[in-house]
């Protein structure tokens, strides 16, 4: 199999924070009735990790298990258990109504990385979302737009964010995100 | 620029998240239908100086379809709730008509 | 002369000289200073001309509402016209022109215009120019143009950086002020998160000029002391050389912070525009100080009282060596006593009170200035400089009594609070007769999102003056707000005000013409708005001639409508349009306060969104191939698609046709990733499909594709594409590029809204896949050669997909065609979509395989009358036009657009309808072409029976080939009708059949 290539080819950036493009990794979306204690243990089961609530994410390790909407799931998993992951999940949730894919290769996937507070004012310039550390504590997870592109951002912890658009405007998002992140450009709200 | 709140996934956002549909709570009419109601169905839309409701998508965010009931005269918005409803809830309607007295639902439609 | 005074100067620092240039000439002033206080120790007091008299201009004000000395900054991609000087902070090496002189400041040929005054009242425009209407276009409107107008626009690029922010506090205080600063400090104090703005680069607003006497502080080390304490404090954040520019719906602030214009050249941005979302806002935005209406009001030296002050007081300027004072209100007393005790000459106070001031009068009379009570000024003597003034009685005609010299004129109408923000968003005014201003209706201010009020005034901006009062009512806002989202000043540490004792000062009276008597001579030379030169006469003239409306009456005479949007103006203004019409001033009311406070930047306003960001462009994982290989692009919504590939000298027309050739003759290859790709999965899902498209999707066979129309609920068609059924529950649709997230979003609002007890899911994969499309009579042999087994006809007919690998890639084939070739869409994750690209066109070389653009796409979909959505449709068009009844169900009962379809207009024989079209003499028929019938319209136009939708030339068929809507078209196989041509020149074409190639659709299914 040849090289599998990522959309930003690893790129990465360092001016007021790191604005890097996190190594591959499998991602699939998965809709569905999210209540259940079926998809509550497929799912949990497949990231390692808790099952988030409304609006947050859960990481541990490789893997990360994040709330898209009411009935979707964004599952995050080393990429070679993909294919073994969309069999279980076929057969788990066999008798209930649900859509999994693949979605590995959709997504540009982003981490911004550095002073929290740097972070924080560095996404500020681009997405209408409060990043203070009161609203947007670790776990968090926010579907909004970056500039004129839509991206979900979540806080991993203090001074590490992650996010991800589109692929075909991963360029973009990395460029708005470097732009943001000129050394000269410091804001000095959320220090 | 709007603050609207997205029954679906509870955020509060900025109106450059969302998408206006028009207005909510339209029976469709299909096939069978006379000249006059499709052409009502399609075309016809309130106007009101006050109470309307209405359907937003949080586009930039859950991708879900909601209803707002908003006032177009000083754009308070009274209530958000699911789109998956053929007529607003009882309990924002009390509310609409607590802060509008006189207002009824009818009396817009 | 004004000069700079040898002591004081609480701004400035003495040691640091700062060389700058104005109009070319070399000057030099002290850090700390702003151009205008620069300008102004420099004795250069002639600064601009009026815009339409081309009159001598000075300096009149000291911050943000000055109307005249506005000049065009810097050079090159730095240079930016309009700005104030009294809010460019100096910095070394600045350089500045003055603006609307020709050929020089001093010496103005436009000046005529002044002598000739009479001969432009208001309306001069309106009324003169109006006939004969041609004129206007090529004679009246080049000479207004070339001799009106102020600063030129910027021709380089904008050499500067810009970017937003976007912030969100519980209570946001515009105005870094004593008001502002109290207020913050109030809402801290009870908890709530605060963010403090300050439009100037110093903290304390007009307190520290101004004086007085706060607990055991001066008001200065007041001020300062609450600026250390707020800044300290984890819950406010404050920043200076921010304006607070717009409050809009639901708390949102546009914030304008000038991040190096007082440095250039410092790294990072220029400027950034915060984009804030406050829960309350606290407008402590001061006042501005009314000028009077005498006669010669505008000549250069005549300036506000408390700007006269804040030259003295915080640059250690002297605007003249003798300056006369004239007044309606105490507070210009103090700038007489400013200038005294700078041991700068004071001849007179003329105070039109006839019982005169108060407290601060007395202290002026026992500092030996002179006052007169009850008197005015007649006229000002002087023309680029005041020379004297002509005193009279205030209540008379303007008779002269004395005539003082003097070079200096210190005016003060009385004070109006900046109500500029509270009314923004709808908050409403009160007239305070008392004060004879303008104030906040604290009972009718903007209301939010929850219907209730989000904005409050603090301090001088609510009408409020006296220090004790001030500092009060902006105590009890910062309370207040503070409150309102929730923190209570009990849970918090609020401190005790400190006492603070006012002098007792006599009322103002309103002085709205200066005598009260003045005749016409002297109303014609009385300026309400300087900037855009409107004179008292003026706005008499527009009530006398009707237009009452004080919105009427702005647009006649232009009062208000210049780039400082007339903050000294609209009072005076509207208070002689109220008096012409003998109605009470609240009666005329405001004009509109419109964001934003004052000019802000467009480089702000796109923020980062220029170059390479100013809007997404979205590649597909072979975007950086088609780059390196010469590709020439097109845009496609945002995506780039390459239109071709031209090789060493090739135009874009031949390399088209070689790839056309190619195709037809061999085999090509096409970056087909932009097509948008959508899973729809569920037991409904067939149920759902058979809704969104005019055909039957849910007798479709899994393995299988079959070519689909959507339309919407008007009938229209929106879009097409290939479903391929991947299982009983599972579809894949095609949509058009451009067209996956509109499409997904249709489904969506279905789905959600109408149809939500449906068990379907829906998900947009379109970027998890690189789709290539392998097309051409030797395609097989490619992807054969690549391992690809069982993709003969038998076993893997036309419309059929299957999984298999391609060059060792897991890939998923679509059988389908837009060209009529054999083709082959091969499917495969981005990751590997390079990968893919790059064995095939290995694999394909010994054949002669090269990639194709979109241009050749678009030719061979055409040469087989294959529709495309954007070309053969266009919003109006539904499917029955195309002649795709085929692709219409009959056997269903509802589609989307189906009843639409059966309206009396749809279901009209009488509309255009596709067909192919070929010239006579085998040239390209122009695009959109419209096809000429008999006779003109109803408009004197020729009568139109149909258009071109798609023209090109064909290499195939050596010939130019159309398709087009024409009425009864298919009805009129062979007959030749005519187009126009943009030269007006016309082409005959024979309406054909619009497949002009391959019929029978031998080629696709070999």
């Amino acid at each position: 199999m040849s090289e599998l290539l990522t959309p930003l080819l690893g790129k990465s950036y360092d001016g007021l924070v790191q604005v890097a493009e996190l190594p591959r990794r499998g991602m699939i979306t998965l809709r569905g009735d999210i209540s259940t204690a079926t998809m509550r243990n497929v799912t949990t089961g497949l990231t390692g990790t808790a099952m988030p609530g409304r609006g947050r994410v859960e990481l541990a390790g490789d893997g990360m298990l994040a709330w898209m909407s009411p009935d979707e799931l964004l599952l995050v998993l080393p990429a070679d258990r993909v294919p073994r992951a969309l069999e279980r999940i076929a057969k788990d949730l066999a008798s209930a109504h649900h859509l999994a894919l693949d979605v590995s290769d959709a997504r540009a996937m982003i981490r911004v990385s550095g002073a929290d507070a740097a972070v924080r004012d560095t996404l500020a310039k681009l997405a209408p979302v409060d990043f203070s550390a009161k609203a947007f504590p670790a776990g968090s997870f926010r579907r909004s737009r970056l500039a004129q592109v839509p991206a979900a951002f979540w806080c991993a912890g203090a001074g590490d964010f992650g996010l991800i658009c589109f692929r075909s405007v991963a360029e973009y998002a990395f460029s708005a995100l470097s732009n943001a992140a000129d050394p000269a450009g410091t804001v000095g709200h959320y220090a | 620029m709007l603050i609207l709140t997205c029954p679906c996934c509870g955020v509060s956002a900025e109106e450059t998240e969302f998408h206006c549909g028009g207005e909510a709570h339209l029976k469709r009419f299909g096939p069978d239908s006379s000249d006059s109601d499709f052409e009502t169905y399609l075309f016809q839309r309130q106007n009101p100086r006050g109470v309307h409701f209405e359907r937003w998508r949080h586009v930039n965010g859950c991708g879900k379809w909601f209803h707002a009931a908003r006032c177009t005269q000083t754009l308070e918005i009274f209530g958000t709730y699911p789109a998956q409803t053929t007529e607003p809830p009882q309990a924002l309607r009390d509310r609409i008509a607590e802060k509008r007295p006189g207002w009824t639902q009818e009396s817009v439609s | 002369m004004s000069t700079r005074l040898a002591k004081g100067g609480r701004l400035i620092d003495r040691s640091k000289r700062l060389d700058f240039t104005f109009n070319g000439k070399q000057f030099s002033g002290q850090a700390g200073d702003t151009l205008a206080s620069a300008l102004l120790a420099n004795n250069q007091t002639l600064l601009g001309r009026s815009f339409k008299y081309h009159r001598p201009r000075g300096l009149i004000a000291s911050g943000s509402e000055e109307p005249n000395a506005l000049v065009g900054l810097g050079a090159g991609g730095s240079f930016e016209p309009n700005q104030r000087a009294t809010t460019q902070e100096l910095f070394s090496g600045l350089s500045a022109q003055s603006q609307n002189h020709w050929p020089s400041l001093d010496f103005d040929i436009g000046a005529v215009n002044a002598r000739v005054s009479q001969f432009f009242p208001a309306g001069f425009y309106y009324k003169t120019f109006q006939w004969p209407r041609a004129f206007w276009k090529h004679l009246y409107e080049p000479i207004i143009r070339q001799s009106a107008g102020l600063g030129r626009a910027p021709t380089a690029r904008d050499a500067d950086r810009y970017e937003h922010f976007y912030a969100f506090t519980d209570v946001l205080v515009i105005g870094g002020g004593i008001a502002g600063l109290t207020a913050a400090r109030a809402a801290a104090d009870s908890g709530a998160e605060v963010l403090v703005l300050e439009q100037s680069a110093d903290w304390g607003g007009r307190a520290p000029v101004d004086g007085g006497q706060i607990g055991d502080l001066e008001a200065e080390a007041h001020c300062a002391a609450l600026v250390a304490d707020l800044a300290a404090r984890p819950n406010v954040r404050m920043r200076n050389r921010m304006m607070g520019a717009g409050v809009y719906d639901h708390g949102y602030v546009l914030g304008y912070e000038r991040l190096s214009d007082h440095a250039p050249g410092t790294p990072g941005p220029r400027h950034r525009l915060w984009r804030i979302r406050a829960a309350q806002i606290i407008t402590a935005t001061g006042a501005i100080e009314r000028p009077i209406s005498f006669a010669g009001n505008d000549v250069p030296g005549v300036m506000l009282a408390s700007a006269i002050r804040d030259y003295v007081v915080n640059w250690a300027v002297s605007p003249g060596d003798r300056t006369l004072v004239v007044t309606n209100n105490d507070d210009a007393y103090r700038s007489a006593l400013t200038l005294h005790s700078a041991g700068l000459a004071v001849p007179a106070i003329l105070d039109a009170r006839p019982g005169g001031g108060g407290a601060l009068a007395a202290q002026a009379r026992a500092a030996g200035i002179r006052v007169e009570t009850g008197r005015g000024i007649a006229r000002v003597l002087g023309g680029k400089r005041v020379t004297a003034v002509a005193i009279c009685a205030q209540a008379g005609e303007g008779a002269v009594l004395e005539t003082i010299p003097c070079d200096a004129v210190a005016m003060s109408g009385g004070w109006s609070p900046v109500v500029h923000l509270w009314s923004h968003c709808g908050g409403k005014l009160t007239w305070d007769e008392a004060q004879a201003m303008f104030r906040p209706d604290a009972d009718r201010a903007a209301t939010g999102a929850d219907g209730l009020p989000f904005v409050i005034a603090a301090g001088a901006a609510d009408g409020e003056f006296g220090l004790a009062a001030l500092v009060a009512n902006a105590h009890q806002a910062g309370l207040q707000a503070a409150e309102r989202c929730g923190h209570s000043a009990r849970s918090g540490r609020a401190q005790p005000l400190p006492e603070i004792v006012d002098l007792p000062e006599a009322p103002i009276e309103p002085v709205w013409m200066m005598p009260q008597g003045a005749g016409s001579g002297l109303r014609a030379k009385a300026f309400l708005d300087y900037q855009n030169d409107v004179k008292v006469s003026d706005v008499q003239l527009a009530a006398q001639e009707g237009f009452e409306s004080v919105e009427h009456a702005k647009r006649y005479t232009t009062l208000g409508m210049a780039t400082d949007q007339g903050k000294l103006s609209n009072i005076n203004g509207l208070a002689v349009l109220a008096g012409s019409l003998n109605a009470p001033i609240p009666a005329v009311g405001t004009t509109t306060f419109r964001p934003p406070y004052t000019p802000i930047s467009m480089g702000a306003i796109a923020g980062e969104a220029r170059g390479d960001l100013f809007q997404p462009l979205r590649r597909t994982p072979m975007h950086d191939w088609h780059q390196a290989n010469g590709a020439q692009w097109e845009p496609v919504g945002h995506w780039r698609r390459p239109y071709c590939y031209p090789q060493d000298g090739e135009s874009h027309a031949e390399a088209v046709a070689r790839e056309i050739t190619q195709v037809r003759g061999g085999v090509g290859l096409l970056d087909a990733s932009t097509l948008g790709k959508i899973v729809v999965k569920g037991p409904d899902a067939g149920r759902f499909l058979d809704m969104l498209y005019t055909n039957m999707m849910s007798s479709l066979k899994p393995g299988k594709c079959r070519y689909g129309l959507m339309c919407s609920e008007n009938g229209f068609l929106i879009d097409d594409g290939v479903v391929a059924r991947w299982d009983d529950d599972t579809f894949l649709c095609h949509t058009t590029t451009g067209g996956a997230e509109r499409i997904h979003a249709h489904m969506e609002e279905w789905l959600q809204t109408e149809w939500w007890d449906w068990q379907v899911y829906t998900a947009n994969v379109t970027e998890h896949y690189a789709q290539i499309a392998v097309v051409g009579p030797k395609a097989r042999e490619v992807i054969e050669s690549l391992g690809a087994e069982g993709m003969e006809s038998q076993t893997f007919p036309f419309m059929a997909w299957a999984d298999r690998e391609v060059a060792g890639i897991k890939a998923r084939i679509y059988r389908i065609s837009f060209s009529g070739e054999l083709s082959y869409e091969i499917a495969v994750p981005a990751s590997q979509g390079q990968a893919l690209w790059d064995r095939l066109l290995e694999a394909g070389a010994p054949l002669g395989m090269m990639p194709y653009g979109t241009e050749a796409l678009h030719v061979m979909r055409a040469e087989k009358g294959f529709i495309m959505i954007g070309d053969e449709t266009d919003g109006t068009v539904i499917p029955q036009d195309l002649g795709l009844d085929w692709a219409i169900s009959k056997k269903k009962t509802d589609y989307l657009g189906k009843r639409a379809q059966a309206r009396s207009h749809m279901t009209d024989p009488n509309r255009w309808k596709l067909v192919g079209l070929e010239t006579l003499d085998g040239s390209v028929l122009p695009e959109g072409a419209y096809a000429l019938g008999a006779g003109v319209n109803a408009n004197g136009q020729a009568v139109t029976i149909g258009r071109v939708t798609s023209t090109y030339h064909s290499p195939t068929l050596g010939r130019g080939i159309a398709m087009g809507l024409v009425l009864n078209g298919p009805d009129r196989q062979g007959e030749v009708i005519e187009f126009g041509q943009l030269d007006g020149g016309r082409v005959s074409a024979r309406i054909v059949d619009p497949v002009f190639f391959d019929k029978d659709g031998e080629k696709q299914n070999v």
